[in-house]
């Protein structure tokens, strides 16, 4: 534990870099480079929120401003985005660096701490834009940005640990990484992000709140729609099972990174 | 001198499963017992480095070398036995694997300056001697993508030798790059070697071991066949490529002789490939109405050589046996160098014309050409063969063993080109 900790702070210097490439080599290429960071998500939350504002309008609680939808489907689809694009990316992370990995030697730790470093900058700058737009509507107040801290850290836990060991798995057994996306697809519409958790009958409300997902965006609603705070012990429960998954993964990752090469 | 590598019972092995599922039966039911199978790719590799020593190591391929290196690199986990190594290495393998195609040269040189461990700054004090090595000119400020494949290892080097390493690591991978920048290279490497960095090499340019290493280790599949002084382990690895060579007894005592003569006995089944110098890499055609089965090579004092010494006389003998019958046969020999130029060539036609008219169905011919073998350094492939005239005129191949046998020449006298013309100076001075 205490020696991958310390490849890490060895390989700071390879970590910034290679977090600073990825952003560049993303818009290296493209003329309108970093604009389509924010144009993205962007296209996203005007097409849910065209299609399901008016269909879901009547049903949102407490409804209250003319924007009450689009801070309740930005604040669960831009966290779920983060989580997404960690596990998306995670569930291949070593796949997708196999020529990097065969051919040099690095402490291979540095790989998840890159992908989950560029996930979070990636994060605080769509997240940054939404923030602007609550400020510009006056529905910003700074107690929500404290708030989100731990459900963020959540998130990425809870992310870290699936992307641990989805990428040891996935080495191996190539199927982990095709099942994945089509989990995540499922796992999606299973989280109540584009609609409120009300509209689910009430027998399917107990499957939903064991989806650890559905506790950190029902979190990110609770701030930013209904202004309270998180309900507390679900969300330590989330962190709690990111802390094991990470721990499982590490495992796994200390057990066959030996043979992790032989099968790239 | 302390021992800077220390590889001890070293082994790498592959598991194979028998289909797709039984790993994951594994992995899930681990108390229902092992299903892979082990594949020894190398085993009980032992040996310790001195600081500052040059090793050689060679082998054929697939005797484990690339895989050793490897280990000793840290890029693939040994699954037993363990590598110690006090000081910091920098391995010559793979050049500029690590480049991203779309990145300049100069963010290149950070990027893969910091997968060595270099930080920023160290990075940035280098930048100038690094891209002056590499020579690239304006190419610095270009993504890599438009790089040619020389410009790529060239600047990879200039990155990987950048700061003095107590371990460097040489594989063939140098060969690439124009002569002029493999000199700077071969420079570099030696001024390394005289501030004390150990060099571990792999090459099949086996001349250079014995030229530059202090010690060489021989892999053969897998595991250490011999280790010591380079020119013996060279030699040693000649023979087992080659072939082993025979000394020939003196013929003093009589029962020694008929072994001799025995050994000049050819067989009627085909047994060419079973002997000593035979190459694999053959290649055989013909219609086969008649069939070239064995062969002898001699030299003044050895059966099969492996190397000549360049002034030699050889003898080669091979066996012919006939299932049809043939009128007039042709038996042809040609030598030529491995990337195929042409030595020397003829056949009985030119040589002993009218010299057998035809031969029957069942019959055997042995056929013997002596030669000079006054060639340069190198190996030296043998083809022969047996044809005829058909009936439209045409030559018809019977049997040709193309490349079939190979011969190493090391000659100590200093010439340039392929054949020793065994000119003869004579000067007169004017008073």
């Amino acid at each position: 534990m205490l020696s991958l900790l310390m490849a890490i702070i060895r390989y700071r210097g390879f970590i910034s870099g290679a977090v600073k490439r990825d952003f560049q080599a993303r818009y290296r290429t493209s003329m309108l480079g970093a604009v389509w960071l924010v144009i993205q998500p962007l296209a996203m939350i005007t097409v849910y929120t065209l299609i399901f504002a008016e269909v879901m309008k009547s049903k949102l609680p407490g409804v209250a401003g003319q924007y009450s939808y689009s801070i309740y489907i930005c604040s669960g689809l831009l966290l779920w985005g983060f989580f997404a694009e960690i596990c998306g990316k995670g569930s291949s992370l070593f796949i997708d660096n196999a020529n990097l990995l065969k051919k040099v030697s690095f402490p291979r730790i540095t790989l998840p701490v890159i992908l989950v470093l560029t996930s979070l900058i990636n994060f605080a700058i769509i997240f940054g834009l939404f923030l602007i737009f609550l400020v510009l509507i006056g529905d910003f107040r700074f107690m929500q940005l404290l708030l989100m801290v731990p459900v963020v850290l959540t998130t990425l836990a809870l992310a870290a640990g699936l992307t641990m060991v989805l990428a040891v798995l996935n080495v191996f057994f190539r199927d982990i990484g095709q099942l994945f996306t089509i989990v995540l697809q499922f796992w999606f519409w299973f989280t109540p992000i584009v609609y409120p958790l009300q509209i689910i009958p009430q027998w399917a409300r107990g499957v939903v709140e064991m989806n650890p997902m559905a506790i950190t965006v029902g979190s990110m609603h609770d701030i930013f729609v209904n202004n309270q705070a998180p309900q507390w012990i679900p969300l330590l429960n989330v962190s709690l099972v990111g802390f094991l998954l990470m721990i499982l993964g590490l495992y796994l990752f200390r057990r066959h990174s030996g043979d992790m090469v032989d099968e790239l | 001198m302390s021992d800077i590598l220390t590889l001890r019972n070293l082994g790498k092995s592959y598991k194979q499963y028998p289909s797709k599922f039984s790993r994951l039966i594994e992995w899930v039911f681990p108390f229902l017992g092992i299903r892979h199978t082990k594949k020894w790719v190398i085993r009980n590799i032992s040996f310790d480095i001195k600081k500052g020593e040059t090793i050689g190591i060679v082998g054929v391929n697939g005797a484990g070398k690339s895989t050793l290196l490897k280990i000793i690199t840290g890029t693939t986990q040994p699954s037993e036995g363990e590598v110690v190594c006090n000081g910091r290495i920098a391995a010559l393998l793979e050049l500029g694997m690590g480049f991203h195609p779309d990145f300049t040269g100069r963010q290149n040189v950070y990027m893969a300056g910091q997968l060595l461990g270099l930080n920023t700054d160290t990075i940035s004090a280098l930048m100038n001697e690094i891209l002056s090595f590499a020579d690239i000119g304006e190419y610095v400020d270009m993504p890599t993508r438009v790089y040619s494949s020389g410009m790529q290892v060239r600047l990879a080097f200039s990155i990987a030798t950048a700061v003095r390493p107590d371990i460097l690591i040489v594989d063939e991978a140098l060969s690439v790059g124009d002569v002029a920048f493999q000199a700077k290279c071969f420079r570099r490497i030696n001024d390394f070697k005289e501030h004390g960095t150990t060099i571990l090499f792999v090459t099949h340019a086996l001349d250079d071991i014995v030229k530059h290493c202090h010690r060489a280790i021989l892999l053969d599949a897998g595991s250490i066949a011999m280790s010591g002084e380079p020119r013996a382990v060279v030699n040693e690895f000649r023979d087992r490529m080659f072939g082993k060579s025979k000394k020939i007894e003196s013929s003093s005592s009589t029962n020694i002789t008929t072994t001799a003569d025995d050994e000049w006995q050819l067989s009627r089944q085909d047994l060419f490939h079973t002997k000593p110098l035979y190459q694999k890499i053959e290649h055989r055609w013909g219609t086969r109405a008649a069939e070239i089965t064995d062969f002898i090579i001699k030299s003044k004092d050895e059966s099969y050589p492996s190397t000549l010494n360049g002034s030699e006389e050889i003898e080669i003998k091979f066996r012919c046996v006939f299932h049809e019958a043939i009128k007039s046969p042709i038996f042809g020999l040609l030598l030529k160098t491995p990337d195929g130029i042409s030595l020397y060539g003829a056949s009985s036609r030119e040589l002993m014309p009218d010299s057998i008219g035809s031969v029957d169905a069942g019959s055997v011919v042995d056929f013997t050409f002596k030669l000079k073998m006054h060639f340069n350094t190198g190996p030296i492939l043998l083809s022969i063969g047996l044809t005829h005239i058909d009936e439209l005129g045409n030559d018809e191949p019977l049997d040709r063993r193309y490349d079939a046998i190979m011969i190493n020449i090391d000659n100590k006298k200093k010439f340039i080109g392929l054949v020793d013309a065994e000119t003869e100076c004579v000067i007169e001075v004017e008073k």
